[in-house]
């Protein structure tokens, strides 16, 4: 029985980690908002690995806290342990990841939407979004109420008709039991979304008490803990440790007999699954020459004794997994929880989105998270909260948040989603970023926050520590570009100690900080250096002084980027009026609607030559256009 | 890329007129016009008056002259394209313009794409809206040939190693961003000595390339024409009659030998180069045997081959032997000496060579000298003489594609010796994966991707 149940600026479907970001956002924006989720224990769960963060999605995480999203502070509040990777890298791809307490994530982030003003927390699934036009109008239940809205937020993550495969058994299920969403795949295909199906999968969870960390070593966290947030300097906390061990020829050997029941090879899973999130079948297929893989084993928790296996990914049949398991040294006498399993589900063409991750064709309806074909809990809050913002920036009819490859990873994925599309789980990486020293992760604040600022998401607090670091790095730049270092004994021990080549004489203090021997701290026993500095500044300081002559590089480059990116393509263009365009890259213009010359560049099948047709075709429109005016 | 960049083109037609020009047009046209000239009192390009003539000489890497040049510069916006425009005018010939273009792009200018000019001038608000449709048809008649070009480089063995090192690079810099994406795998990190090695064989096998390129330049200058024939069948008569008819044009190009002749002439607006070669016949002596040698070895190198008969002789042995050498070229028989009556066996000629054209000639007489010209314009316009001017294109965007590599692959040799940590020396091994890709309009990111999942085992 359909019951008009009353209004909402906009509705979320799904609480996962996009549906919190976009919930959140348009609450905070002053929008009265709702977010449903099929069941409220599956709010912000972390249903594969229990870590936030790595290489590129913890560039992610810090870009949205910058913004004025969740999922930094969330960590933050949550982890059990956190390191930053590659610090033996440069600076751009240094990286933070956190294990995070499973339950306690979930538990913080479901109390932070509760709390949420504006914000209305409901279990029920949506069944149809009505559209009236080309317009949203509401969301329907299954259990008949019609809500009325203006936008929605489509972020049903992998729930999606889906179905849990383990070995010779599957079930029509959401991950970890949880009940799948059945209609809306639907309601989606008839409102003309282009449905694909994707594959994920996750490993084991197994009891803690029936595993022999002797016989692996020890992963602690960092001493020194730099958290995700910008809004947190420091944080005191007790980790616990990860542990790492090996597969070897023994495991490798019960895979490779028990292959024909992996429905993976057995031809019963047809989802199409990310190179990069293989299953232990797949590398031992894969790379037959390898003698053993990594398996690492997280806590899920300090609440529990669940220890997460990764690197054991896969979908084999319980007795399989029991065997191959117990051949890992450490797991000899492991007792396995919950089985590792492979999840299918639908998702939809993300080139059917605009760079605002609103539908091409119905004016209101926004899509994020894992059903626009990405995969990971980072990438999904990226999109979350841009779809977010964008549904509001929709409501009151301003322009929408889109950041561009040169401003963010956040701008890398949805340009590359909904650009070229993707054949499997997308997954962020710093290889995609092509201004990658540009796209820091301890910079992010400094490219972003003033965005977030102007759609107001960004609360006074987080503006002022914002504004105060930018002035405080910028007058340190010129301060120590005034300071003169003479060779006396003093300074040429000092140089001789941090093995770097003595001074004849006087140079600045700047040109000191650009050598690789000697750091902003460094210079704090010789009494240059400023205590106002916080760690966050100095940081700044140090790099943006030492890798200068990158940067700047990159910047030039970024520069040349903008210019293309700037130059709009009119949406009234008709793309069958120019006759110059080769059939090929007609065809995807027409479909992929770029935005600008340099998105329409990115488009695989359009060539150098169609976009300078297509530019010369522009000028001659705005041409006749003015001329038209005139008249 | 598109618009942002400067770009330079010889802007007048090669192999005709006294005088030829290069033109930039750019936001860097005139720092790098700055670079490449000298005036005798080493008076700045900056000081230049807006479309004055300024004497001085265009100078190359090595600081040597290449040519005595008048160039003009037009700044912004108060030229054709809107742009800042340096003019070099410079001696006609194919050779100082292409050295001259040259060293332009070595100074950073891209090579234009044809109409590009005059498409900047119209993206710019120079020209009106009905010229802009003849910028349109340029562009689009520019698809259809450059498919064809690219058609070409694909089959070229140049190109072929291009793509072999652009898949090096992409190979090394696999290496480095799966260390950096995934790195808690147990991937061996390469050290950095082995990449140095890398970019080292890199960097040599372009400059060997690019010098192949530099010899490969004179073969470029156009079609080359070759005169064969036995001794005294009038091979040099038909060489100097062509160039009496025709305005040959001076080259600087070194090797001409006493055996083999070299001049080049523009017949009706087709470039050619001559060569008159040593008689061919069962040699007597050795120094002929040298010049007979060196003959074929020019009938190996022939775009097209004019061979020359004397028609009151009978077909003999000795022209049995040449029409074996030239059996795979492309060729006219020239039937020479009809003043006298003749004795030639035609039907002979043609069982052995196929249907080539036959001219008949008296060069004594001056008779049918205009017919040898039409055919051979004819041959290539026709398209039966592979036309050289696309190769010569194609290869200077190769040339430009490796200049532009090798720059980047230097400053991540010496970024690697600075001990600058691997990430951001991927930055310019990027950017040379983009050079080279530009030939073949390959994108890097997913080769990349493509490459670290089929080399490394990675994932949870």
């Amino acid at each position: 029985m359909e019951f008009y149940a009353g209004y909402y600026d906009v509705i979320v479907i799904g609480a996962g980690h996009a549906g919190c970001e976009a919930a959140l956002a348009a609450a905070r924006l002053n929008c009265k908002t709702a977010v449903f989720s099929i069941s409220l224990e599956g709010i912000a769960m972390l249903a594969c690995n229990p870590s936030i963060g790595g290489t590129s999605k913890g560039h992610l995480v810090r870009e949205v806290d910058a913004l004025g999203g969740q999922i930094g502070i969330n960590t933050d509040k949550t982890f059990i342990q956190i390191r930053m990777l590659n610090t033996g890298k440069g600076p751009a791809v240094h990286s933070l990841r956190a294990q995070a307490d499973k339950r306690k994530y979930h538990v913080s982030m479901k109390l932070t939407l509760e709390n949420q003003e504006n914000l209305d927390v409901k279990q029920g699934e949506v069944k149809a979004i009505k559209v009236l036009g080309k317009r949203v109008d509401g969301v329907l239940l299954t259990t008949g109420e019609y809500y009325k809205c203006r936008a929605v937020v489509v972020a049903t993550g992998v729930y999606l008709k889906s179905r849990v495969i383990i070995g010779e058994f599957s079930s029509n299920s959401g991950p970890s039991g949880l009940f799948p969403a059945n209609y809306l795949s639907r309601c989606l295909a008839d409102l003309g979304f282009r449905l694909r199906r994707f594959k994920t999968g996750t490993p084991a969870r197994v009891n803690r008490r029936s595993i022999d960390f002797t016989k692996m070593k020890e992963q602690p966290g960092d001493e020194i803990i730099i958290p995700f947030s910008f809004m947190n300097d420091s944080i005191v906390r007790e980790q616990v440790p990860c542990w790492l061990t090996y597969t070897n020829s023994r495991t490798h050997e019960i895979i490779r007999q028990n292959l024909h029941r992996s429905p993976l090879y057995s031809g019963v899973i047809e989802g199409v699954g990310a190179r990069y999130c293989p299953s232990i079948e797949d590398k031992v297929v894969k790379f037959k020459d390898k003698e053993s893989h990594q398996v690492f084993i997280e806590p899920e928790g300090l609440d529990t004794l669940e220890m997460y296996a990764q690197g054991l990914s896969t979908s084999m049949p319980v007795d399989v997994q029991i065997a191959m398991y117990r051949t890992v040294p450490g797991l000899e006498n492991v007792e396995i929880m919950r089985p590792a399993y492979a999840i299918e589900y639908d998702c939809i063409d993300p080139t059917q989105l605009k760079l605002s991750l609103e539908s091409k064709d119905i004016e209101g309806m926004f899509f994020a998270g894992q059903i626009n074909g990405s995969s990971g809990y980072e990438e999904a809050a990226a999109q979350g909260l841009i779809a977010g913002i964008n549904a509001v920036q929709y409501i009151k009819d301003k322009p929408p948040l889109i950041l561009d490859r040169s401003q963010a990873y956040i701008g890398v994925l949805i340009d590359d989603l909904v650009t070229k599309g993707t054949n499997e789980p997308y997954r962020m990486m710093t290889s995609r970023a092509e201004y990658r020293l540009l796209l820091r992760q301890d910079n992010a604040d400094l490219r972003l926050t003033e965005a977030g600022r102007k759609v107001g998401l960004v609360d006074d607090k987080r503006y002022d520590r914002y504004m105060k670091k930018k002035e405080l790095v910028e007058k340190e730049l010129e301060r120590i570009k005034e300071i003169i270092i003479s060779p006396t004994d003093r300074i040429l021990e000092f140089l001789e100690r941090k093995g770097t080549s003595l001074i004849k004489s006087g140079i600045t203090l700047y040109d000191l900080l650009k050598r690789p021997e000697i750091g902003y701290d460094d210079i704090e026993e010789l009494g240059f250096d400023n205590k106002e500095l916080g760690r966050q500044e100095r940081e700044q300081v140090e790099i943006q002084i030492k890798y200068e002559g990158y940067i700047k590089k990159q910047i030039r480059q970024a520069e040349q980027f903008k210019k293309m990116e700037n130059k709009i393509i009119p949406e009234d263009i008709e793309y069958d009026d120019i006759s110059g365009l080769r059939i090929e890259a007609r065809q995807k213009l027409k479909e992929i609607k770029p935005r600008s010359i340099g998105q329409a560049s990115r488009i695989s099948g359009v060539s150098p030559a169609d976009i300078s047709v297509l530019m010369v075709y522009i000028e001659k429109m705005r041409r006749s256009k003015i001329f038209e005016k005139r008249e | 890329m598109l618009m942002e960049d400067t770009i330079a083109a010889i802007s007048t037609p090669i192999g005709v007129g006294g005088i030829g020009i290069v033109r930039m047009s750019g936001n860097r046209a005139l720092e790098i016009a700055g670079n490449m000239f000298r005036t005798k009192n080493n008076k700045k390009l900056e000081y230049f008056k807006n479309r004055y003539f300024n004497y001085g000489k265009i100078v190359d890497s090595e600081g040597n002259t290449v040519d005595e040049v008048l160039m003009v510069i037009m700044r912004a916006p108060n030229s054709y394209t809107k742009e800042d425009i340096a003019e070099i005018h410079c001696h006609g010939g194919i050779i100082p313009l292409r050295k001259i273009l040259k060293i332009a792009i070595q100074h950073g200018a891209r090579l234009a794409e044809p109409g590009e000019f005059t498409k900047r001038a119209f993206l710019n608000g120079r020209i009106d809206l009905a010229q802009a449709e003849g910028v349109m048809d340029l562009i689009c008649a520019k698809t259809e040939s450059a498919a064809k070009t690219s058609l070409l480089q694909m089959e070229g063995a140049l190109s072929s190693k291009i793509r072999e090192m652009r898949e090096n690079l992409i190979d090394i810099m696999a290496r480095i961003e799966v260390t950096i994406d995934y790195p808690e795998e147990d991937i061996e990190e390469v050290d950095k000595e082995q990449y140095a090695e890398r970019f080292t064989f890199l960097i040599e096998e372009i400059d060997r390339l690019l010098s192949t390129a530099e010899q490969g330049k004179l073969i470029r200058q156009g079609i080359k024409v070759v005169i064969v024939g036995k001794p005294n069948v009038g091979k040099s008569s038909l060489l100097n009659a062509l160039l009496r008819e025709n305005r040959a044009i001076v080259t600087d190009i070194p090797g001409t030998t006493r055996d083999v002749i070299e001049e080049s002439l523009d017949i009706k607006g087709v470039l050619v180069r001559i060569l008159d070669t040593a008689g061919i016949r069962r040699a007597t002596d050795i120094i002929e045997d040298i010049g007979i040698k060196r003959s074929k070895q020019s009938i190996q190198e022939a775009d097209l081959i004019l061979w020359v008969m004397d028609a009151s002789r009978p077909y003999d042995d000795d022209d049995l032997e040449i029409a074996e050498d030239i059996k795979d070229k492309k060729k006219i028989v020239v039937l020479n000496k009809m003043d006298n009556p003749m004795v030639i066996d035609l039907q002979a000629i043609n069982d052995h060579i196929g249907n080539a054209p036959v001219i008949k000639t008296s060069v004594k007489l001056g008779k049918g000298i205009s017919d040898v010209e039409d055919c051979i314009h004819d041959m290539v316009m026709g398209g039966k003489v592979l036309a050289q001017d696309e190769v010569l294109i194609t290869n200077l965007r190769h040339q430009e594609a490796l200049i532009r590599a090798r720059e980047h692959i230097e400053e991540a040799l010496s970024a690697l010796e600075k001990d600058i940590p691997l990430d951001l020396v991927s930055i310019d091994v990027r950017e040379a994966c983009d050079a080279m890709g530009t030939i073949t309009g390959e994108t890097v990111t997913e080769d990349l991707l493509d490459k670290i999942f089929s080399e490394f085992c990675l994932g949870k």
